[in-house]
């Protein structure tokens, strides 16, 4: 089940150094949220903290609230293994397991979130979350192949697939294409669109573009300064953000004049 | 002549600027054969050295013959292909000589090992001791040592590896900040330190430390205790190193998917370093399994069969060796011979074998 995501008042630190200030948004179940910036805004950051990604980099901490459908994944007694198994991510360059198949690949979090699951169950959520990915009928045959061997669009599928196949409620994705040809992020662009159904995606993208191509909303990020924190400057409909921006640093950005 | 399009310029002029474009990309170049060429003249030069002057025997004939290669082959290139390939030339020279010189010990060792080896070498020798054989005699065996050896390393590698291993693991996986991180810094400096530590230090410390004061009885397990603490540094660092080049990438898509860190570590992190942990195992193996100073004091020679580490002196190949030659006839010195080639021999399955476990269980290509 897809679900919401409220952000309260989020400041995020890498040892002393604070790189997020006061970032608050929402984001509805079941839609493409797209986060834009310059590089070195804090936005891959920001995606990380909704998983708490960021907390395995020593020294990193958030500080605010981060809601899931009302839960405040920051509460004292959650445990941030169970919030990365309900919030999936997707990296910037593919990384399917090197030592694993395809298949091994596919239910790399199933098994490894241990607990005995039958033969057939794997079998059939093997090939539900490859269809998923839509990888299902490039590599049907070859299952038992290295995830190592496809191409750099397949692997970025075959994470896709490997991070659906656990059933996240929501999907993060750090810049996913951005090292992938033009066909392959088509592809993965495709997806996103098929994905939307059942999750509630955030991407983190470079390509403006991109951003107005797959998005419902879009954020864009900024830093106030060199050396100073990143902030939000504004989240918006794409279409609204894209035609009529409500900051000047926004409609800067979008209109190439920097970044 | 600037205010003529190419087109323009006569046939005559055409060829001219062909040719000094030619000359510009083209240089003079040595013919293929120069190097086989030139080692001929520096060999044959350097027989006639060493009929008339002291250049003498076989491998000062040689080197002298490497040396006139170098200077010969540079100097004609210099005059014909200039100073570019002059020094690569020489460069080349250089590294291949080097390169035979590091590999002409390893491969007069191990021939020397095995020519002489194969003088005492057969299946009695294996699948015998040296129970009642006076060293004048020929016969005997080493079946003795063979037992010794691969129960100490045995015991060795059972107890050095994992400790070894979950050290490296620790210091890699565990130990990124505050006081877990001083704690790591100072392990590292004590890793170090060890692996500077002579052996027969260790084999001291093993002979005062459990034989005096525990009043353990020297013995193979004793034995297997000092092998063990010259293993663990080296074990933790190449399983450091292996554990460290696992990409950061990898141990994040496993979070990423709700595994926990122990599991990653033992389903991803390790499987992906495996091959490089098992290498850096076996050479570790390898080390302590020649090692013969800290056995001396540890586990007395034996002559006899000794199942049992646990109890009475034990005999080792590396002892075997030392106490044959030690006893100067003939037919002990051969019988050293046959020990070091066993003991080689021993190490090398080891290697091949770990190498075969990790070629199937690691990275998959």
């Amino acid at each position: 089940m897809a679900k919401r995501i409220d952000v309260n008042d989020l400041d995020i630190y890498y040892g002393s150094f604070k790189a997020v200030e006061g970032v608050s948004f929402s984001v509805e179940p079941c839609s493409v949220t797209a986060f834009i910036g310059p590089s070195g805004c804090g936005k891959s950051t920001v995606l990380r903290t909704l998983n708490r990604m960021h907390e395995v980099i020593p020294g990193a901490y958030a500080d605010g609230k981060v809601l899931l459908d009302g839960e405040d994944i920051y509460g004292s007694d959650v445990d941030p293994v169970n919030v990365r198994r309900t919030i999936g991510m997707v990296f910037q360059r593919p990384n399917p397991f090197p030592t694993m198949s395809i298949y091994e690949n596919v239910v790399a979090g199933l098994r490894l979130e241990g607990g005995k699951r039958s033969r057939a169950e794997l079998d059939d959520r093997v090939e539900s979350s490859l269809r998923g990915a839509n990888l299902w009928e490039e590599v049907k045959d070859r299952l038992n192949r290295p995830g190592s061997g496809l191409s750099g669009g397949q692997q970025q599928r075959l994470c896709i697939a490997r991070a659906i196949a656990v059933e996240p409620a929501v999907l993060l994705m750090d810049e996913p294409c951005s090292a992938l040809d033009p066909i392959s992020t088509q592809a993965i662009e495709d997806l996103i669109d098929e994905l939307k159904e059942r999750y509630t995606i955030v991407i983190v993208t470079h390509n403006m573009q991109q951003a107005a191509r797959v998005s419902d909303r879009t954020a864009f990020f900024n830093l106030a300064g060199v050396g100073k924190p990143g902030r939000l400057v504004e989240i918006n409909s794409t279409d609204v953000l894209f035609s009529t921006p409500s900051q000047q640093a926004t409609e800067d950005y979008i209109s190439g004049r920097f970044g | 002549m600037s205010d003529r399009t190419p087109a323009q310029l006569s046939g005559e002029t055409r060829a001219e600027s062909d040719r000094l474009l030619h000359d510009a990309l083209a240089g003079g170049k040595l013919p293929r054969w120069a190097p086989a060429a030139v080692g001929v003249v520096a060999l044959a030069l350097a027989a006639v050295l060493n009929l008339v002057t002291f250049v003498d025997g076989v491998a000062g004939t040689l080197v002298v013959a490497a040396l006139l290669f170098g200077v010969l082959q540079s100097v004609w290139s210099f005059v014909v292909e200039g100073r570019r390939h002059a020094v690569d030339r020489l460069a080349t020279t250089l590294v291949y000589t080097t390169f035979l010189l590091a590999l002409a010990p390893l491969v007069a060792v191990l021939l020397t090992v095995i020519v002489r080896g194969l003088n005492a070498l057969s299946v009695d020798f294996l699948l015998t001791s040296m129970r009642g054989v006076s060293p004048r005699e020929e016969g005997g065996g080493v079946y003795h040592a063979i037992v010794g050896t691969l129960e100490q390393v045995g015991i060795a590698a059972l107890i050095g590896i994992p400790l070894g291993v979950l050290t490296a693991i620790y210091l890699v996986e565990y130990a990124q900040q505050g006081n877990s991180k001083r704690l790591a810094r100072a392990v590292s400096f004590f890793v170090d330190v060890m692996t500077g530590v002579p052996s027969v230090v260790v084999g001291l410390f093993v002979y005062t430390a459990a034989i005096l004061t525990l009043g353990m009885e020297r013995s193979g397990f004793a034995a297997a205790l000092a092998l063990t603490i010259l293993m663990i540094p080296v074990v933790v660092r190449s399983t450091e190193e292996m554990l460290r080049i696992v990409p950061r990438d990898l141990r994040e898509a496993s979070y990423a998917l709700g595994i926990p860190k122990w599991r990653t570590i033992l389903k991803v992190v390790l499987p992906t370093a495996l091959s490089g942990i098992i290498t850096g195992a076996m050479l570790a193996v390898a080390r302590v399994a020649g090692e013969t100073a800290p056995l001396l004091l540890t586990t007395f020679m034996s002559q006899s069969i000794n199942f049992n580490p646990f109890s009475g002196p034990q005999a080792a190949l590396p002892l075997f060796v030392w106490d044959q030659f030690n006893s100067g006839t003939d037919a002990s010195q051969d019988r050293a011979w046959a020990g070091a080639l066993v003991l080689i021999t021993i190490v090398m399955i080891l290697y091949l074998a770990a190498k075969l476990v990790a070629r199937f269980t690691g990275v998959k290509k």
